[in-house]
């Protein structure tokens, strides 16, 4: 698109913040110029879109039938991330409390990300924190699980390559064992108090604690840390532990077949 | 062989056009803001932008487009709300009746479908650029907030959308996603500490979304109240605000 030729005239109160220097008012009319882009790409985009509803029918199967279940019975393919953590987690974790926590995730990122560096340009290297981690939940814990659940998933939501023809009558071996019972953890027995397994107790406790270690090592000499202030700190921590278990249990389930870490009367994790 | 711009000249000169136009509209600055300003529609915009505001690489319309595809389906779905009934006995067989008998019903039906598939990909598209251009940072946290709100609704708005056609794929579809609601601590029924609360299969979360324990016509008709009535009404609230704000925020985020 032709770049606008406007002359690049001096507000005289367009001051930069200090003062001192003038700032270049760099701005162009919106009319002709944002308006032309525009309706340009509204045309573009409608055009596309009615191509595209002219070639490809929205699917319409057979009428509602609540005593015949398909298998597989998938969600939305927008959701299929949401029903891909379910293999990991148990619903009320994967369904509830991991949506909540992403939802919030997001809200809160203006309000713990303090890094006043990449504010309305594209960096990489003034914030590579903040991106490395969007990118990898974005990319790794979103859109491939989300193409997993899609293209990957069959009957039994057993893995299946996408050329392969379903066979629902596969039976895949279920050898899943609870953490206590996993080959190298065995020796302890599995200790409970009130029914409360405590191998799972203490390694989560383990993990999340992870984040106080850091902090009383590193406040002294880490500006970040400081600056974060030990609130902000905390919510950074406790997300990024938690969005980190997804893929730690993920890894648990598929290297080890490890079904839950830890079992309580309530809920198991 | 005249020049084009002679030829413009001659036409516009020309009696039959000096008919229909009185006088010539020139392109003053004046003008430009008043294109803008005078014009209910445009004048959500500013007069001016900020240069670097209008590239495409910058913006990657995103947001823009997210607002089309809204529209989109806003008028699409208007018409097809004509013909459908939210009666269990009806919904399907108004769906064959869209596509094989009114006249324009199948695309309309796909427009809908793919228009509200999009928007949920742009809205991820946008909140990405967003991310990218840190521009959630000072002075803009809250319109992020408002942003995820947004997204939030634009899927929530999709998964109550996809119910309607009651046809297999949407009731276990739905059926898949409102389990987990069975699930919620304290007021699912098998969720943690549900017994504790006392919650049952019947009165639950779960059976309050779907007004009953299973997706049925309770379910069909809650969610294409929600669809038509409650969620729309509530995005475009939350749309003006978002606008709003990009405005009162200082336009569209750019290097200091
Ligand atoms: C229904 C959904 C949404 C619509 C229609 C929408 C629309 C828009 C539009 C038209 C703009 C102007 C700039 C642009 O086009 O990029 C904008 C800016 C913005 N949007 Fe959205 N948006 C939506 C959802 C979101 C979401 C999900 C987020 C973030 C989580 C978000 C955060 C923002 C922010 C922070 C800005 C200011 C960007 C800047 O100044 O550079 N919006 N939105």
């Amino acid at each position: 698109m032709a770049e606008p030729k406007e002359n690049t005239t001096l507000k005289p109160d367009a001051q930069s913040a200090g003062g001192k220097e003038p700032v270049v008012a760099d701005r162009v009319h919106v009319w002709p110029y944002l308006v032309r882009n525009e309706f340009i790409c509204s045309i573009i985009v409608i055009v596309i879109l009615t191509v595209w509803s002219i070639v490809i029918d929205a699917p319409l199967e057979e009428p509602a039938n609540p005593t015949q279940t398909p298998n597989p019975s998938k969600a939305p393919w927008y959701f299929l991330g949401l029903q891909e953590m379910l293999v990991y987690f148990d619903p009320w974790f994967a369904g509830v409390v991991l949506p909540s926590l992403i939802i919030v995730g997001l809200m809160v990122i203006p309000y713990i990300d303090i890094n006043p560096k990449g504010n309305g340009y594209y960096t990489f290297r003034e914030r590579p924190f903040a991106i490395t981690t969007f990118l990898f939940g974005f990319f790794f814990l979103w859109i491939s699980l989300i193409i997993t659940g899609v293209f990957f998933r069959g009957p039994g939501w057993n893995l299946f390559w996408p050329w392969e023809t379903w066979d629902p009558h596969m039976v895949i071996a279920l050898t899943n064992v609870d953490l206590p019972e996993w080959g190298p953890l065995r020796w302890m027995g599995n200790p409970k108090i009130f029914g409360v397994e405590l191998i799972g107790l203490v390694l989560i406790t383990l993990y999340f604690s992870v984040a106080f270690i850091v902090y009383y090592m590193k406040r002294d000499t880490s500006d970040t840390i400081r600056q974060l202030g030990p609130v902000r700190y905390g919510i950074v921590a406790f997300l990024l532990l938690t969005m980190m278990s997804l893929p730690i249990k993920a890894l648990l389930r598929l290297a080890f077949n490890i079904q839950y870490v830890w079992v309580t009367p309530w809920f198991n994790i | 062989m005249p020049s084009l711009s002679e030829l413009k000249k001659r036409i516009v000169e020309s009696q039959l056009w000096r008919s229909m136009f009185r006088h010539e509209y020139p392109d003053t600055p004046r003008n430009r803001v008043l294109q803008i300003m005078a014009n209910v529609w445009l004048h959500l915009h500013p007069p001016k932008i900020r240069r670097h505001a209008i590239r495409v690489r910058f913006t990657w319309c995103m947001g823009g487009i997210t607002f089309l595809m809204f529209l989109v389906t806003l008028v699409t779905g208007v018409i097809l709300m004509f013909y459908y009934r939210p009666v269990a006995e009806y919904a399907y067989a108004d769906m064959k009746y869209l596509q094989y008998d009114v006249p324009f019903g199948m695309i309309m039906r796909n427009m809908h479908r793919w228009a509200a598939h999009g928007m949920v990909i742009t809205v991820w598209l946008h909140m990405f650029r967003v991310f990218m251009t840190g521009s959630y940072k000072p002075p803009r946290e809250f319109n992020w907030v408002i942003g995820v709100v947004l997204l939030t609704i634009t899927l929530l708005l999709s998964f109550t959308g996809y119910l309607l056609p009651w046809d297999q794929l949407s009731i276990w579809a739905v059926t898949v996603g409102t389990n987990m609601a069975r699930a919620t601590p304290f007021v699912g029924s098998e969720g943690p500490f549900g017994e504790l609360v006392g919650v049952t299969s019947r009165y639950d979360a779960r059976a309050f979304l779907l007004g009953g324990t299973l997706v049925g016509p309770a379910a069909l008709l809650r969610f294409y109240v929600l669809h038509c009535i409650f969620l729309p009404i509530l995005i475009s609230l939350l749309m003006i605000v978002h606008f709003w704000r990009v405005r009162k925020d200082g336009g569209i985020s750019g290097p200091l």
